[in-house]
């Protein structure tokens, strides 16, 4: 696989207007979490910007989902800080269920949910989270399908659709909520190779907005279009960061070549 | 292949084949009659022992059946008609019993002019399932489920319509409490409050309210003590009533049993453990020896609604069960995916995880609700006058001592047909459940 | 990195306990946990005050008092000067004894009906389905009373196997069905026994080295012994031989009958012809009284028995007189024997080292041999069939579960249809039949306890059901039958866990 060959357009992107403030969105210093005795994250430390689009990679195991799972708490880190919007993820509660609804996530395998139909799934949070009443957050969801392009889907459930629907179902799902963070876990990692083409273009469009966006994903035509930093994890570590034209150009870590020669040259 | 075959492999039809009947031995009814049931030695010899089984189970029980006797007050005029039409060696059923008794095996000793009060109460029933079995029925019908439960209590037993209506005041006040609170006291509290003050009012204003009531409105129908009741009427209520009422515990017990929390864990495994290793028929006679024993000295209540609240924790324990595999059947990601969106714990199982869960779990509620039928038939033993209680009623009277077959026939049929069309629905569900999984 | 520290741990807020998930958890158990004493107390101060209102106390000394009751279905020596425990013994080993026979049948008829109903054979297969569609759907007690019925009242009364009665023993005149039960032949263990037991034992030893030498040679070598063939011989071969010895050597020893007031050479049945009354003096269980007892019963000859301590014992007896027939065995010195006592004509060839004793006719019943109880196999058949029917569907699921593409992945390997069953299918059958299969024996157990239907002696009937009227303690009483049946429900499903975590499929 080459990078040209899921490269989702072949099209320049202007990216002047897609500006990195200063704002901090997301810091994270020294964090640790084990699974039992295995040290799945070790002493990582990353901020995040405001309009930032990262894209996280890594061999299989190298713990960059559980790093990305760590920001909204889907897993409990063990020592460290992770501060989201100025608010400090700890045991609270409050501030758990605050960060949540400002950081929305995608998944692997999408998490529709089966029994709600697609606008259902899109407002399901505004309602019960938000307290959005119905008529508004149906307006919302109907706004964000748009924008996914399958506004007409709104009313079939999520198994009469394709993968790559589901997906941009569950960015626009996320979308609703009116996040200031997104989480991306291998978003195309699930679909065929035609669909995967449409979920990213979506999440190109969303990077244009000047969305702040973590991704987790193999789409090096992605990272090279769209992100403004790449970040390269093995064995827990946060072994090498830096722009994408640097990083694939010029990998300085041993680990980081071989893994770039081997996802990216036959 | 080498260049020089090519000329000789090289072929083009220049006429089409016409379809061609098999042989004669390939098709119909000797094709089936070879296939299914002489394919080989061990297939004829199964054949012809079934086949003898078969005749020999007919040639037992078809005479009887047949020459059944249908008009006759007793047993011995049944003997006597036999006698004298087909012969005294000749056996015959006597069904007569059925036509003479048929009500009390369906009704018990409840007053014959108000059957109509039963039967109302289960195509009230039926159309309060409806919703939850079907999911074109609209939504509001729910509302009608919600209010059913009462509606088939005041049917079946009578008396002042102001004390089922004081009683679903409770689940109304517990409700409001939760709503009111909610926002205000956080989830936890709320529902400490909501659970406690249904609880109180209950304990100690429910009866006192229902009888004002009655006094400045009276609205009574006649009231049919718990005595009367029996036959498939007891069956189906303590069935009914156990399996609906120990479906809100049931799915509470499933969800500690998934929980994190060691103590709530523990306590459910510990209940649903304790009830399903120890057989109905003690937990039977728990509730008809034991269960004054735990209650305030001077409570006494009737013997059938400690048999109905004994039944329904039995049947918690089994539903939990079922709803647990349901639960656990859910991708770990739609969990996720609920947390990811900031619902907390009871609202991502509300609206997320058990709308899933239990439309899994359906079939194997279903067939709880089979198994729990069939065992409504142990309450004989603690004296109430279930389908079996009363065919050694019918025995001991006068005008059928004796007579087993013909009852047991009856009674076998109609559990087996209630079972059966039961079952198959389940096994359909599964199906449908198995097809429209994506 | 800004800073290392960890959230401020100081200043802890009361709000904290309902906020923080590290306090929430505790918070919501220990609310749990609070609420669950109050409710248990108040059930305990309820059942202190109805206690002592109806003037009962709590304690289980009623287990040694004596029970009163007689049980006719009995495993242990129990009559009605034992104490209320022993009762409770006893049925409890009636319930594990109907709970090990069923399970047993329930299997062999589950498998059975299971597999046939697959049967390529429609008519079969047919027949299958309506017999497990027929006892799935109808509740278990009307099986029970049902075939209890079936037993009770559609079979002959003893009396009608006289001469002339229309009904007639089985299988050879061994077993007869009446509706006083099932009566069968007794096995009686002779003098080799005991050497029979210990071949038939060595042998189990041998099959399992065999088994285990023809795996090592195949792993080692690749040559593949005959197993099966090898596992029957040394199961069959060295019994039989050991047994046919015994016979031949045993059936020729004689062993005289000795008899008072009888002429030398007299028949036992002209003995039997003059005198009153026929007293056998017989050592309890030893064979040449089981033989004497076999000789009579043979020749229909009524008698009582006289138990005695040993040999020289029944000599005292034969002379003072509480005794007038017995046998001894053919060492003994015959001119120990006191005078008076002469050897009649008919003699005893010693036994084989298993024989059956038949059940014959006496004056109102069958006497001899093993008598069944209607109670006992009207529940046996009853929860075993219904049992069954579950068990015939799990089968069924276990072997439709493993896909077709197995079988024609191993034809395709060219491995055998028999060794396809035994190293492709069978081990992934297994792994779904058995988890269910173990809940039925559950099942099984608990409904056991149908018993009552039926007057079965089980552990309800005895402990829960006429110590607790006898005593009237309802509560101690039903709390120890409650821990029993716990006790065997969680031995029972603690050994599907211990299965299930062995053969689960290894799998990410």
């Amino acid at each position: 696989m080459t990078d040209t060959a899921t490269n989702p357009a072949d099209r320049a992107i202007d990216r002047s207007h897609m500006r990195v403030s200063d704002e901090v969105a997301i810091e994270i210093s020294n964090m640790n979490k084990w699974y039992g005795s295995f040290h799945v994250l070790r002493d990582i430390d990353l901020t995040v910007y405001r309009g930032e689009r990262i894209v996280i990679c890594g061999p299989s195991g190298s713990g960059k989902s559980t790093l990305i799972r760590c920001i909204n708490r889907l897993e409990e880190h063990q020592s460290g800080r992770i501060v989201v919007d100025g608010t400090e993820l700890s045991s609270d509660l409050k501030n758990i269920d605050k960060i949540r609804s400002e950081v929305g996530m995608c998944f692997q395998h999408f998490n529709l949910f089966p029994h709600l139909t697609i606008l259902e799934n899109c407002t399901l949070a505004p309602i019960w989270v938000r307290k959005t009443p119905k008529k508004e957050a149906e307006e919302i969801a109907m706004h964000f399908l748009k924008k996914v392009k399958i506004p007409e889907q709104a009313n079939k459930y999520p198994g009469q659709l394709s993968g790559g629907q589901q997906q941009r179902v569950a960015i626009a799902r996320s979308l609703c909520m009116k996040p200031r963070i997104m989480l991306f876990d291998e978003p195309t990692s699930a679909l065929d190779p035609e669909m995967i083409k449409e979920v990213l273009d979506t999440m190109i469009e969303l990077a244009e907005e000047g969305m702040t966006m973590l991704c987790v994903t193999h789409e090096m035509g992605f990272a090279r279009q769209v992100a403004n930093r790449v970040i390269f994890m093995d064995q827990g570590q946060i072994v090498e960061q830096n722009e994408p034209e640097a990083f694939f150009k010029a990998p300085k870590s041993d680990r980081t070549k071989l893994f770039l020669s081997q996802i990216l040259g036959h | 292949m080498s260049d020089t075959h090519a000329q000789t492999v090289s072929f083009v039809r220049d006429t089409m084949l016409p379809e061609a009947e098999p042989p004669v031995g390939n098709r119909g009814a000797i094709l089936w009659m070879r296939e299914n049931l002489f394919s080989g030695w061990l297939n004829i010899l199964m054949t012809l022992v079934s086949l003898y089984v078969i005749w020999w189970a007919l040639s037992h029980t078809m005479p009887w059946v047949f020459n059944g006797i249908w008009n006759a007050g007793s047993l011995s005029e049944c003997r006597e008609i036999r006698n004298a039409t087909i012969g005294a060696d000749a056996s015959a059923a006597c069904w007569a019993v059925l036509g003479d008794r048929w009500q009390q095996l369906m009704f018990g000793f409840y007053p014959r002019e108000l059957y109509w009060r039963p039967i109302l109460a289960l195509v009230i029933f039926f159309v309060a399932i409806a919703p939850v079995l079907f999911s074109r029925v609209p939504r509001g019908m729910l509302a009608f489920t919600a209010l059913s439960p009462f509606a088939m209590f005041w049917l079946l037993w009578g008396g002042s319509l102001w004390f089922p209506v004081s009683i679903a005041l409770g689940f109304v006040l517990g409700w409001a409490a939760w709503r009111a609170l909610a926002p205000i006291a956080g989830t936890l509290i709320a529902m400490i409050v909501a659970v406690a003050l249904p609880l109180i009012y209950w304990f100690y204003t429910a009866g006192p309210l229902a009888r004002e009531l009655e006094q400045v409105i009276a609205l009574s129908i006649e009231y049919v003590p718990s005595q009367d009741f029996g036959g498939f009427m007891l069956s189906f209520i303590i069935g009914i009533a156990g399996i609906i009422l120990s479906l809100p515990l049931g799915i509470l017990l499933a969800l500690g049993r998934q929980s994190d929390l060691f103590i709530i864990n523990k306590i459910s495994v510990g209940f649903i453990e304790i009830i399903r290793g120890v057989p109905l028929i003690v937990w039977l006679f728990t509730a008809s020896l034991l269960l004054n024993y735990f209650l305030p000295p001077g409570t006494n209540f009737d013997l059938m609604l400690r048999v109905i609240i004994m039944v329904t924790l039995f049947a918690a324990a089994y539903i939990a069960e079922v709803v647990r595999g349901g639960l656990a059947s859910l991708p770990k990601g739609q969990y996720e995916a609920a947390d990811a969106l900031g619902l907390d714990y009871w609202k991502s199982m509300r609206l997320i995880i058990l709308p899933q869960a239990l439309k899994i779990a359906i079939p194997g509620i279903v067939n709880t609700f089979i198994g729990l039928f069939k065992d409504t038939t142990l309450v004989v033993f603690i004296g109430l006058l279930d389908p079996i209680g009363l065919s050694n009623a019918i025995r001991a009277s006068a005008e059928w001592n004796g007579i087993y077959w013909e009852l047991f026939v009856f009674i076998g049929l109609l559990f087996f047909i209630c079972c059966f069309s039961m079952s198959r629905y389940s096994l359909y569900l599964e199906k449908k459940l198995q097809r429209g999984h994506h | 990195m800004t800073t290392t520290s960890d959230a401020p741990k100081a200043g802890f807020r009361p709000s904290q306990l309902i906020y923080d998930t590290r306090y929430r958890s505790l918070t919501i158990q220990v609310i749990a946990f609070i609420a669950l004493m109050l409710g248990l107390s108040w059930l305990v101060s309820n059942t202190i005050a109805n206690l002592s209102a109806l003037g009962k106390d709590f304690d289980f000394g009623f287990l040694g008092q004596r029970a009163g009751y007689d049980i006719n279905q009995r495993l242990i020596e129990y009559d009605s000067a034992s104490s209320h425990g022993r009762a409770a013994l006893v049925g409890i080993l009636n319930t594990l004894l109907i709970a090990v026979l069923g399970c047993a049948l329930a299997t062999i008829v589950g498998v059975l009906a299971g597999v046939l109903r697959l049967s390529k054979n429609w008519l079969i297969a047919n027949l299958m389905a309506v017999y497990v569609e027929g006892f799935r759907n109808i509740p278990v007690l009307l099986w029970i009373l049902l075939i209890f019925a079936l037993m009770t009242e559609a079979t002959p009364q003893p009396r009608d196997f006289r001469e002339g009665g229309d009904a007639a023993m089985i299988f050879g005149d061994s077993i007869a069905i009446t509706n006083r039960g099932v009566f069968v032949p007794a096995p009686f263990w002779g003098s080799g026994a005991g050497l029979l037991l210990a071949v038939l034992l060595a042998s189990l030893v041998a099959i399992f080295f065999w088994r285990r030498y023809a795996h090592r040679t195949q792993e080692q070598t690749g040559r593949i012994l005959p197993i099966g063939w090898g596992t029957l011989g040394l199961f069959v071969v060295p019994t039989a031989v050991v047994f046919l010895a015994l016979s031949m050597t045993s059936g020729r020893v004689t062993q005289p009958v000795l008899a008072t007031g009888a002429t030398e050479g007299m028949t036992l049945a002209d003995y039997a012809g003059s005198q009153q009354a026929i007293n056998a003096c017989a050592v309890p269980f030893s064979t040449e009284s089981l033989n004497l007892r076999r000789l009579m019963r043979s020749q229909e000859i009524r008698f009582t028995y006289v138990p005695v301590e040993d040999a020289a014992g029944a000599l005292a007896a034969l002379e003072a007189g509480t005794c007038n027939i017995l046998s001894l065995p053919a060492s003994v010195d015959l001119a120990t024997v006191p005078a008076g006592a002469v050897a009649l004509s008919d003699t005893i060839r010693r036994g084989m080292p298993v024989e059956f004793e038949r059940p014959v006719l006496g004056g109102f019943n069958f006497e001899g041999g093993l008598q069944l109880r209607n109670s006992l196999i009207a529940l046996w058949l009853a929860l075993s069939l219904y049992t069954g029917a579950f068990i015939a569907e799990n089968v069924r699921g276990g072997i439709l579960s493993v896909s077709k593409g197995q079988t024609e992945a191993a034809f395709a390997l060219g491995i055998k249809p028999s060794r396809t069953m035994r190293l492709v299918i069978l081990p992934q059958a297994l792994r779904v039949i058995i988890p269910p299969m173990i809940s039925q024996y559950l099942n099984l157990t608990k409904n056991s306890s149908l018993a009552i239907a039926v007057g079965y002696m089980d552990a309800r009937s005895t402990l829960g059901g006429i110590t607790i009227n006898q005593t009237g303690k309802e509560l101690e009483g039903m709390l120890l039958l409650g821990l029993f049946y716990l006790v065997t429900s969680l031995v029972i499903s603690s050994a599907m866990n211990l299965y299930n975590s062995r053969v689960k499929l290894k799998e990410r």
